[in-house]
């Protein structure tokens, strides 16, 4: 056992929720005062004072730091969660899109540089993804998911056609089944072919005159090419359907090959994965919905438009066949300036050499680790891999063990038991920014974890040992449903409670 | 600018383990009709002077704008812990024994924000404000005989086109807006009355897009015992720091905007969608939550729970397919809240009501009256042409956002809005100018 590994947690104070903190009259805090309250009197239904936390300046940054210290961040190391795409985010890409915060968008004159570049944005990754147009507004991936059937769903109503089912194959994420049923379709899962992606003579058996799309990740979640995207996208358009792409796995094949040129009707794409925008511990991302030519009057309105004097404006008509708006405003317009930077930043030889990269790291890995751990697929893959736990299982190793392992040697685990189609599946993306030395380290972690399921595989049970938290009990947290603060902290000694 | 780090050597290493004597031979499964076969024609590779250079914004001026995004002081703690890369650069905290810090965060956030609402739960977010009423629309939609939607006409109109287009593609009988007095700029009551009954979820905003405070106490008795399902909205956040908590009204959902809560306008997004509920609705929910566990030692932690309402357990039955959503946003939130107290946030509150007023008598005094008569929060309407609006615009003021354009039964009026950010002189020189 190579014990040296383990980290080692300098010890931090345990953080008390913060309605524990303070007391009356803690906060000092002088605030912008410019105007004389006494006029403000006349408001009708007015409360008593918030029952918000009383702490002070140091009391704040003391709480959230401590908070943040229980975290880990793609600075600290290796975050390889498969189709996630956690790739190092440029710091430059935060201090320019600093520069929007104070601009409020009724401010036309403030916009009119910052649609010209989403403008920009929506023509760069058009010309990435082979797309004629794009609407930069939906706010994550599933809202670009469910943007994008929207637009599907509007132009079959405009053929006359009722199309309702969406085909999916048995790889997808969770959200592609949710998103095409919030947009009116029924979803129909088809198995992959045994070699780990969808065969068109399968696809063939499936499609009939109710079938609206097929909506697919290229590459797949197990990191295999669609190889036969060209037959299937050929099917579906012969058939009368759309061919939707999830463009979560984009990272692998921008600039090497365009989901416009594989028959791809219409498509998203995640600008917090692929372009290197931050994920903020849950968002905000950016999902940009992409279509062809014909789908485009469907697209969400305002749509930027360059005007005769050569402005850039936002236009709310005439789109008469627009699916409508999707967001109250402009999505996340600082994320889009990010990845705009990031695009700009590496230009088109640095897209592509990241997407050689991310393949070449995952590759790499994955030739050391397969002869520790069950491969699911022999496939060629490119960016990501799937290994399960099979190997381990019989000393009752199980991939929650082998993830909550991980975190002892320094590292974020990769996703597990997804994709679905493998029992115990580890899905691991090492991205492109990972140095050659951090991919080393991760392969030692995993022998020893490995060396550790066979000799003391009881040990692998207790981990996380070196995290802030013991494992966690997530169905105590379903059972005892506890959403707002109680009035004290839960104690070692009180198990009870 | 590269972010890869291999030297040559290093990726002789690579390639040697792989067994590959080319970098481009990754991509053998590719068919080779697909491929690229030049170079994107995107611009770059640039370096970061040159990236500071180009993308050069102008600076905002001065702004009485608002209309659902609204410039706030935000302390300046907010953005130098918020910017902690443990926060920035994590993932959805999936693993909760590494994520303890974003999970505590995100379950303060839903903590306070359900004490300003008065309602028991809040979701960790949303994507902004206009989503968030779409969702609960479609959380109404899904309890039993509900098949109406009503919503006032007084509500923003931007999330009343997000709600249409949601409900394009849902089961639904129809959606009814309902008028508001021209007078005073309130809903109609009487047409409030008609257009509820038990088998309608209906929405109001409050303080509305005008302004105008609702007359809530009748609002809630019209509807309390008669709509299957009601809500309030709230645009701007700031106004919890001083009116009665909406749950106090007893509706079933309180959602709305909070990017007023130590996030910038930010040239129209990120926002901060908030969606607050009742217990019993909790598993219908849209959207992620954490909840209050203990680890395997018997100590305080905590993790997302109600998983199995969620697209990646339930897939095509989940109650929203929300993944991603905008939590540094609530992060912001919860530490602006925490550096504002309760004093400073009703303070604040109050200084966006009086500011309001200020301006209003300076108007008044030049002979212009507000377009509607009612009790307003901090912005209100005023008669003003499109024309003068963009001519004041290019002087290097914003005297607001235009009404008339979404309200063509409001000719030439403009929604003008005060904050603590405004000063009196600004006041001064707008009123001089209008």
């Amino acid at each position: 056992m190579a014990g040296s590994e383990y980290v080692t947690c300098f010890p931090e104070v345990r953080e008390p929720l913060l309605n524990l903190k303070g007391g009356p009259g803690k906060n000092k805090r002088l605030l912008p005062a410019p105007f004389d309250t006494s006029g403000a009197h006349d408001l009708p239904g007015t409360r008593d004072l918030p029952d918000l936390p009383d702490v002070s300046e140091v009391e704040t940054v003391r709480h959230f730091t401590r908070l943040s210290r229980l975290n880990y961040g793609i600075d600290h190391g290796m975050y390889p969660l498969g189709s996630c795409t956690m790739k190092y985010n440029p710091k430059i890409t935060e201090e320019i899109a600093a520069r929007l915060a104070p601009i409020h968008p009724a401010d036309t004159e403030a916009m009119e540089p910052v649609l010209k570049r989403l403008a920009q944005l929506q023509d760069h990754l058009g010309k990435i993804c082979g797309m004629d147009a794009c609407s930069l507004w939906p706010a994550a991936g599933a809202h670009g998911e469910l943007t994008g059937m929207m637009v599907i769903s509007s132009a079959l109503k405009s053929r006359g056609e009722h199309r309702r089912t969406v085909l999916i194959p048995d790889t997808a994420h969770g959200t592609n089944p949710a998103s095409c049923t919030i947009a009116g379709f029924a979803t129909k899962a088809i198995p992959s072919g045994k070699k780990g992606y969808l065969e068109a003579s399968i696809l063939r058996q499936h499609l009939d005159q109710d079938t609206a799309a097929l909506m697919i990740t290229n590459p797949n979640t197990l990191g295999i090419f669609e190889q036969e995207i060209s037959a299937i996208a050929g099917l579906l358009h012969e058939n009368g359907s759309y061919l939707y792409m999830d463009g979560a796995n984009l990272n692998a094949i921008m600039g090497i090959t365009r989901p416009g040129d594989m028959g791809v009707d219409c498509m998203h794409v995640n600008l917090h994965k692929t372009f290197g925008t931050p994920h903020g511990g849950g968002g905000p991302g950016s999902g940009p919905v992409l279509v062809r030519k014909d789908l485009e009057p469907f697209l969400p309105t305002p749509r930027i438009v360059c005007n005769g004097s050569g402005a850039y404006v936002l236009e709310e008509e005439p789109y008469p066949e627009s699916i409508g708006k999707v967001h109250s405003c402009l999505g996340n317009v600082s994320v889009c300036i990010k990845a705009l930077a990031y695009i700009l930043s590496l230009g088109p030889r640095g897209l592509r050499e990241a997407a050689t990269t991310a393949s070449l790291n995952a590759l790499y890995l994955k030739n050391r680790l397969k002869k520790l751990f069950d491969l699911a697929y022999e496939t060629p893959t490119l960016h990501e891999f799937v290994l399960s736990d099979t190997l381990q299982k019989e000393g009752g190793v199980t991939t929650m063990d082998l993830a909550k392992a991980l975190m002892d040697f320094g590292f974020h685990p990769p996703t597990v038991y997804f994709p679905l189609v493998v029992a115990g599946a580890l899905m691991i993306e090492p991205t492109e920014t990972e140095p050659l030395e951090e991919l080393d380290r991760f392969v030692r972690a995993m022998e020893n974890i490995a060396a550790m399921s066979r000799e003391e595989p009881e040990k692998t049970h207790e981990s996380p040992l070196a995290a802030p938290v013991f494992r966690v009990d997530e169905v105590w947290a379903a059972r005892n449903l506890t959403l707002t603060w109680p009035d004290k902290r839960i104690q070692p000694e009180e198990k009870g409670i | 600018m590269s972010y890869i780090s291999h030297n040559g050597e290093d990726l002789r290493r690579i390639l040697h383990a792989i067994g590959i004597e080319h970098p481009d031979e990754v991509f053998s499964t590719i068919p080779p009709a697909l491929r690229c076969g030049a170079d994107l024609a995107v611009e770059g590779p640039k370096d970061e002077e040159s990236l500071r250079r180009e993308l050069d914004f102008r600076p905002s001026r001065v702004v009485f704008a608002g209309g659902g995004i609204y410039c706030h002081h935000i302390p300046a703690v907010v953005g130098a812990l918020a910017s902690r890369q443990e926060f920035l650069t994590a993932y959805t905290p999936y693993q909760p024994e590494i994520s303890q810090g974003t999970l505590q965060a995100i379950f303060e956030y839903q903590s306070m924000m359900a004490g300003l609402t008065g309602m028991e739960v809040s979701n960790a977010s949303m994507y902004d404000g206009a989503t968030a009423l779409a969702e609960a629309a479609l959380m109404a939609l899904r309890i039993k005989g509900i098949r109406r939607v009503a919503v006032t006409r007084a509500m923003q109109p931007s999330y009343r086109s997000v709600l249409k287009t949601y409900l394009a593609h849902a089961e639904v009988d129809g959606i009814v807006e309902i008028p508001f007095d021209r007078a005073t700029g309130q809903t109609e009551l009487d047409a409030l009355a008609a257009s509820v009954g038990p088998d309608t979820a209906f929405f109001i905003q409050n303080p509305n897009y005008f302004g105008v405070i609702e007359p809530m106490e009748q609002v809630a008795r019209a509807v309390s015992n008669t709509a299957g399902f009601w809500g309030v909205a709230v645009t701007e956040a700031l106004s919890l720091g001083i009116l009665k908590a909406p749950g106090e009204y007893g509706p079933d959902v309180v959602l709305g905007e909070a990017q007023s809560f130590g996030n910038p306008p930010g040239a129209g997004g990120p926002l901060l969608g908030f969606f607050c509920t009742r217990k019993k609705h909790v598993r219908r929910m849209p959207g992620r939550v954490v909840g209050l566990t203990k680890d395997r030692e018997g100590s305080q932690a905590f993790c997302l729970t109600l998983s199995t309402r969620e697209q990646h357990i339930r897939r095509e039955k989940a109650t929203s397919n929300i993944c991603t959503n905008q939590g540094l946003c609530a992060l912001r939130a919860a530490i602006y809240l925490s550096a504002m107290g309760p004093e400073g946030l009703k303070k604040t509150a109050l200084q966006c009501a009086a500011g309001a007023r200020f301006l209003k008598g300076l108007l008044m005094d030049k002979g212009i009256a507000p377009v509607f008569s009612a009790p307003v929060f901090h912005e209100f309407v005023i008669p003003m042409l499109e024309d003068r609006l963009n001519e004041l615009k290019s002087t290097g003021i914003v005297p607001g956002v235009l009404v008339s354009g979404q309200y063509p039964e409001i000719p030439g009026s403009v929604l003008v809005t005060v904050t603590e950010m405004n000063t009196q002189e600004e006041c001064r020189w707008l009123a001089a100018n209008m």
